[in-house]
């Protein structure tokens, strides 16, 4: 009923917001368009489930929905005081959802919002790296009902259905190279990801729910985003991390399938969650040729959603698709004048690596721009090289005389805090896109005039992980850590409070046929091996079980600071599987998931000097946030021996036949008589009783009358009926038990 | 049986040179400890403890190791799939493993510490030795009373001058050197599985029952069927021995020679089935199981429950759940087979043995030693995860009947098949595992020709006893025509 009267007041509203609308109820079906049956399901259960809200409320939500939009065209100014009256009479009329609405922490407003934003920023090793950020926020509110503005309803609708508190999915192709595009900054330490899928999600459901609460959301996000997320449904996939991947501890569930292929398919369910989707806005550089060609790619959704929100409203949900790529520039003109320079910079435009130009924002979105990060050390070579003279970092940019040149200038300039003295720090320079439009599109070119040099910060430690051995019999898992720039970032930058330790947690999940023993674990540090009391914290291992999990470790290192390198090996058994077991291509391999080493202690945060335009960024926001530094170490390929996958009826039959070899002769050896045996088997040899029946019936047949001719066969009826049963009960007991032993 | 041969024809001619069967015992058990020790001394095992013949997922030490590991770790020693063997073993190995683990790799350092390391790397393997040891020596016990009692009841039917004639080494002593000089047991030993410490409680369960001692044969039944399942069938042959004592000839000969002998008394008590004992043992086993039951509940009790350990023991060994390769032939079967016939033949493959119980049983009554020494070679050759210590075993058996195998057939053939087997076994693994060139079905081939020659042991053995029987009614139908 409700939806009835929302269509028919949408008439009155502006295009682009019929336009959403029309996405909007398309999302109704998407379902349908999964072909996952148990998603179609459960849509379905919530569409049987559907609970209007009360009048009252309802009548409050369709003054302010059905006047608005007259206002909106009358005027804008006028428009805001009269709404927000009418937003205070809302909430009069419903003084629970003040409080609601006070209480969630992840969103701001009564509104739901959609800010796009993209982050360029050249990368040391002559690459770009763009990331794409859209923020979604739909608040709590019990208005709305099921239905939303802008916020794409497949999401919200999954977060109620399986109660989802935080959720994040990635897909990943390619490898963060963490050495040269920095382990340091916060992009590399929210958005660099394991290769192929990765999902973790926390549920607001009792413990013992949780795996089912995961089995459904993976069959859902399946569908969702036309990967083979449900294999992640089984057991044997996924783990519960107590306290080494995520500090708050919740009902956590991680999964990972490193070998899926993530290709444009997987996108465009992924852009159809925005309310532009690519047509408009800064998605619409998305160029699928262009980004598939780039040499990292990553797609993330994170959600979080305003935990504990009683059963009649529906919760908040912040909304974060990211999409990093990292694109190699080619600029032939650059190139071609300053051919001797082999290490120049290669300049780009956003039309010479995506092939597109943004053609102003999407109509939809609160904020849309678009930033250039560029690392201060860039400034002070600069300074080094030409001797300039020093300038504001600002003026200097886009001055004409400096290192490179923009082709806009920048609206804003913001300046990370340099509070250590690093050389991470960097500068932003931001673009509003709503200043652009067809006629007039936004196209941001960078131009080096000179060749420079810098480096991204790194992670304390840089992680690797290899396999050791040879044969497939067993092997050693190795994870080695190297002090990545020992140098210059070990003196300043340690947040150590005792003494001076480094820690680093160590997540790993290896599945079950790598048989770990966790025994063998053994750890050296500047090559020399070390008791593991020394240096492991703590250590908490949830050993494999054959075909039903995998095997989980978590583990708190505390090394010293002045650690050049360090090393675990864990030495594991390879194992065999049935021939169903084997994936289609036994013969490659087997993929064990990207160790999670993160550093509790380091924090990437930028420290942005305060302004008005970074509080209204959710990207720059995002930065500020303090998180742990983490890295994912590569995916192994672990080779395991495979059977002959073309004989098993030739096995079947062999084995067989030995196995009846054996029985067969053996009780032939047993059975075997010789020579006098025999005579005294005959000699002793009395008449059984069927023999002597037959034979009385053979006399009876002849007519020749024997005595007590009825004795006999009265007496054997009841012995063969007591046989009979007997039987018939040993049968049956022997079914029955069966029919419990096969159950 | 062909390598118990070749080793007879060198103790016997070891025997030869010093006169009195004790020092020569004495001095080869203890040439073979040494030889041990020597092997032991070599760094890392000689790589021994990984290989499949040796270790398998029920024997592995290493594995007994992460269960220990898990336990310090206040975890279920059975959680994840690494442990299966029982609690008891783990709490007496597992202390050793550990220092061992731990202590190794600090000789990389400190060179000072060197002889503490190696005095506890051997703690593991001085244990199995010692069992090793006692196996043999009790080994030699029961081959010592199996032969006083055969003597004795050979004498009452006059049989007696047929088979004194083995002069020298008495039966006892070449089992109980077979059983420590066999390449099986030297490996299994020094390859540290626990199988040397199986054995002991299946060795200590028959020179129990032959000796009459009925709580020693229910404690080391008790403990064998603990360690691992099969050796429950042997609850029939130790229920035999205490009823009619050891092994004799059949009993229609004492029958035949009393129904021609009227008045003879001496015989008539050897027929007769002693039920006080049987009850005895029977009183003992259930003593003894709810004694190992506690010990174990007490020792799983913090982590894990009775039921998961038999889930984890038991239950591992009946479904064959690990299909890593070992020298029998169900892993490789189970690989292949599909999954809906899995539990068909699970039941098929394990009732083979429990059919050959009743047939031998009845056939077999009279020689209740042979009768276990058949039954341990039939489940070594049917259980799930066998190894070479199961051979070991009856091997060194099959020494105690040399005086009545005397004419088996095919022993030359025999020989020749173990030893072919146990070269080219090895030498699939490799191809297969290591170098990738080979095929799994080479390794499989090995392990059915193995399977072939333990059939051809069982069968020949039993059939040439049966023969040995034949003869001596013979004989005695001569003498008592006399």
């Amino acid at each position: 009923m409700t939806i009835q009267i929302r269509k028919g007041k949408r008439a009155t509203e502006p295009q682009c917001l019929g336009s959403q609308r029309s996405l909007n109820s398309e999302d109704l079906l998407f379902p349908n368009q999964t072909g996952d049956s148990k998603a179609a399901v459960y849509f379905q259960l919530s569409n049987g489930r559907f609970r209007p809200p009360p009048a009252h409320r309802l009548i409050a939500h369709h003054i302010v929905d059905t006047i608005a939009p007259i206002f909106f065209r009358v005027s804008r100014t006028m428009w805001l005081p009269l709404r927000l009256t009418l937003l205070l009479l809302f909430l009069l009329l419903s003084p629970r959802a003040l409080l609601r609405s006070g209480s969630a922490a992840v969103v701001s407003g009564e509104e739901e919002e959609f800010h796009e934003e993209l982050l360029l920023k050249p990368l040391p090793d002559r690459k770009v790296l763009a990331h794409f950020h859209f923020h979604s926020i739909a608040p709590p509110s019990k208005s709305n009902g099921r239905h939303h503005h802008l916020f794409p309803k497949a999401i919200s609708q999954l977060v109620q259905k399986f109660r989802v508190k935080e959720m994040e999915l990635s897909f990943t192709q390619g490898r963060w190279n963490y050495e040269r595009w920095g382990g340091f900054d916060p992009i590399s330490s929210n958005n660099a990801k394991p290769p192929g899928v990765e999902l973790w999600a926390v549920f607001d459901v009792p413990e013992d729910q949780v795996d089912a609460y995961w089995k459904n959301l993976t069959n859902s996000l399946s569908g969702l985003f036309c990967a083979s997320i449900n294999f992640l449904e089984s057991s044997t996939m996924y783990s519960a991390p107590k306290w080494s991947f995520r500090i708050t501890p919740g009902r956590l569930r991680y999964g990972t399938l490193p070998r899926e292929a993530v290709c444009t398919e997987n996108l465009t369910p992924w852009l159809k969650l925005l309310p532009c989707r690519d047509k408009a806005g800064l998605a619409a550089l998305l160029d699928r040729p262009s980004i598939y060609k780039g040499f990292y790619h990553s797609q993330r959704l994170y959600l979080t959603s305003n935990a504990s929100v009683p059963a009649e409203t529906v919760s908040g949900i912040s909304l974060e698709q990211t999409l990093t790529v990292v694109l190699q520039p080619n600029s032939p003109s650059s190139s071609s004048i300053h051919s001797g320079e082999s290490n120049f910079q290669p300049s780009w435009s956003l039309s010479s690596i995506f092939g597109r130009k943004i053609s102003g924002k999407c109509v939809l979105a609160q904020s849309s721009i678009v930033y250039l990060q560029l690392e201060k050390s860039i400034f002070s070579e600069q300074k080094d090289n030409m001797d300039n003279g020093p300038n504001s970092l600002a003026s200097e940019g886009f001055a004409g005389g400096s290192g490179f040149e923009m082709s806009l200038d920048p609206d804003i300039v913001i300046e990370e805090e340099n509070q250590s003295q690093h050389k991470g720090s960097s500068v932003l320079y931001g673009f509003w896109v709503e200043k652009y439009n067809e006629s007039q599109p936004f196209d941001l070119g960078l131009k080096w005039k000179y060749p420079v040099f810098w480096s991204s910060r790194q992670a304390p430690l840089h992680a690797s992980r290899f396999l050791m051995g040879s044969g497939n019999e067993r092997g050693a898992i190795a994870i080695l850590f190297k002090s990545a720039n020992s140098a210059d970032s070990s003196s300043g930058s340690r947040h150590v409070s005792d003494g001076c330790e480094l820690q680093v947690d160590v997540f790993q999940v290896v599945p079950w046929y790598i048989k770990v023993y966790y025994h063998s674990l053994q750890i050296f540090v500047d090559d020399e091996a070390k008791p593991i009391g020394d240096f492991v914290h703590k250590i908490q291992v949830s050993p494999s079980k054959d075909k039903t999990s995998p095997g989980m470790m978590e583990m708190l290192l505390k090394l010293p600071c002045d650690v050049r390198s360090a090393a675990l090996t864990l030495e594991f058994d390879k194992g065999f599987l049935h021939i169903d077991e084997y994936p289609p291509d036994a013969n490659q391999g087997y993929d064990i998931p990207s160790a999670v080493i993160s550093f509790p202690s380091f924090h990437s945060v930028m420290h942005l000097l305060s302004n008005d335009s970074i509080r209204k960024s959710p990207l720059l926001s995002r930065f500020q946030e303090k998180n742990r530094v983490q890295s994912y170490t590569e995916v192994l390929l672990v080779p395991l021996t495979t059977p002959d996958f073309s004989m098993p009826y030739n096995v079947i039959t062999i084995t067989c036949t030995v196995f009846a070899l054996f029985f067969g002769s053996l009780l032939n050896v047993l059975r075997r008589r010789v020579g006098e045996e025999e005579r005294y088997l005959k000699a002793g040899k009395k008449k059984g009783w069927l023999r002597v029946l037959l034979s009385r019936l053979l006399a009876k047949l002849r007519g020749k009358p024997m005595e007590e001719p009825d004795q006999p066969s009265s007496e054997s009826a009841p012995l063969i009926g007591k046989k009979l049963v007997l039987k018939v009960i040993l049968v049956a007991v022997l079914a029955v038990a069966w029919q419990f032993y096969s159950t | 049986m062909a390598t118990a041969n070749t080793e007879e024809e060198k103790s016997k001619s070891e025997q030869q040179k010093n006169h009195g069967g004790g020092g020569g015992f004495t001095r080869w058990a203890v040439l073979a400890v040494i030889f041990r020790l020597i092997l032991i001394y070599f760094p890392g095992n000689l790589n021994l403890s990984s290989r499949p013949e040796v270790s398998t997922p029920l024997t592995s030490i290493r594995r007994l190791a992460e269960g220990y590991w898990l336990k310090q770790s206040s975890m279920s020693p059975y959680a994840g799939s690494m442990y299966h063997g029982s609690p008891l073993l783990l709490s007496v190995l597992g202390p050793l493993t550990v220092k061992r683990t731990i202590l190794t790799y600090s000789v990389a350092n400190a060179e000072l510490k060197g002889s503490l390391v190696t005095f506890y790397a051997v703690g593991c393997s001085l244990v199995f030795v010692l069992a090793d040891l006692i196996s043999g020596i009790l080994i030699r016990a029961t081959g010592w009373k199996l032969q006083m009692t055969y003597r004795k009841s050979l004498k009452s039917l006059n049989l007696l001058n047929k088979s004194t004639d083995s002069g020298g080494l008495s039966s006892g002593d070449i089992a109980a050197l077979v059983y420590l000089w066999n390449p099986f047991t030297i490996v299994a030993c020094v390859g540290l599985s626990t199988s040397p410490v199986e054995n002991l409680f299946t060795i200590l369960t028959l020179y129990g029952a032959a000796t009459g001692i009925a709580p020693l044969a229910a404690f080391g039944w008790v403990m064998a069927t603990h360690l691992s399942l099969y050796p429950a069938i042997l609850i029939i042959p130790v229920i035999l021995l205490l009823g009619y004592g050891p092994d004799a000839p059949p009993s229609k000969l004492f029958r035949s020679k009393e129904n021609g002998k009227v008045g003879d008394d001496t015989s008539s008590q050897d027929i007769i089935f002693s039920w006080g004992r049987v009850l005895h043992l029977l009183v003992w086993t259930s003593m003894w199981s709810v004694y190992v039951l506690v010990l174990c509940s007490i020792s799983v009790k913090q982590h894990s429950s009775l039921q998961e350990m038999f889930q984890r023991t038991y239950g591992f060994i009946l479904t064959v759940e690990d299909l890593s390769p070992n020298i029998g032939v169900l892993w490789y079967f189970f690989a292949e087979v599909f999954d809906f016939f899995r539990d068909f033949f699970l039941i098929v493959f394990h009732s083979n043995i429990l059919f050959m119980i009743l047939p031998l049983a009845i056939r077999l009554k009279h020689r209740p030693c042979f009768l276990a020494f058949v039954y341990i070679a039939i489940s070594s050759m049917l259980k799930s995860y066998p190894s070479v210590g199961d051979p070991a075993l009856y091997l060194g058996l099959l020494g105690l009947f040399l005086d009545e195998l005397a004419d088996m057939q095919f022993s030359f053939f025999l020989f020749c098949g173990y030893v072919g087997v146990s070269l080219l076994s090895p030498v699939m693994h490799n191809l297969w595992i290591w170098r990738g060139t080979g095929n799994a079905n080479f390794y499989y081939a090995t392990a059915m020709a193995y399977a072939c020659f333990q059939i051809v042991l069982v069968v020949e053995s039993v059939s040439s006893m049966l023969n040995h029987d034949r003869k001596l009614m013979k004989l005695s139908a001569s003498k008592l025509q006399k």
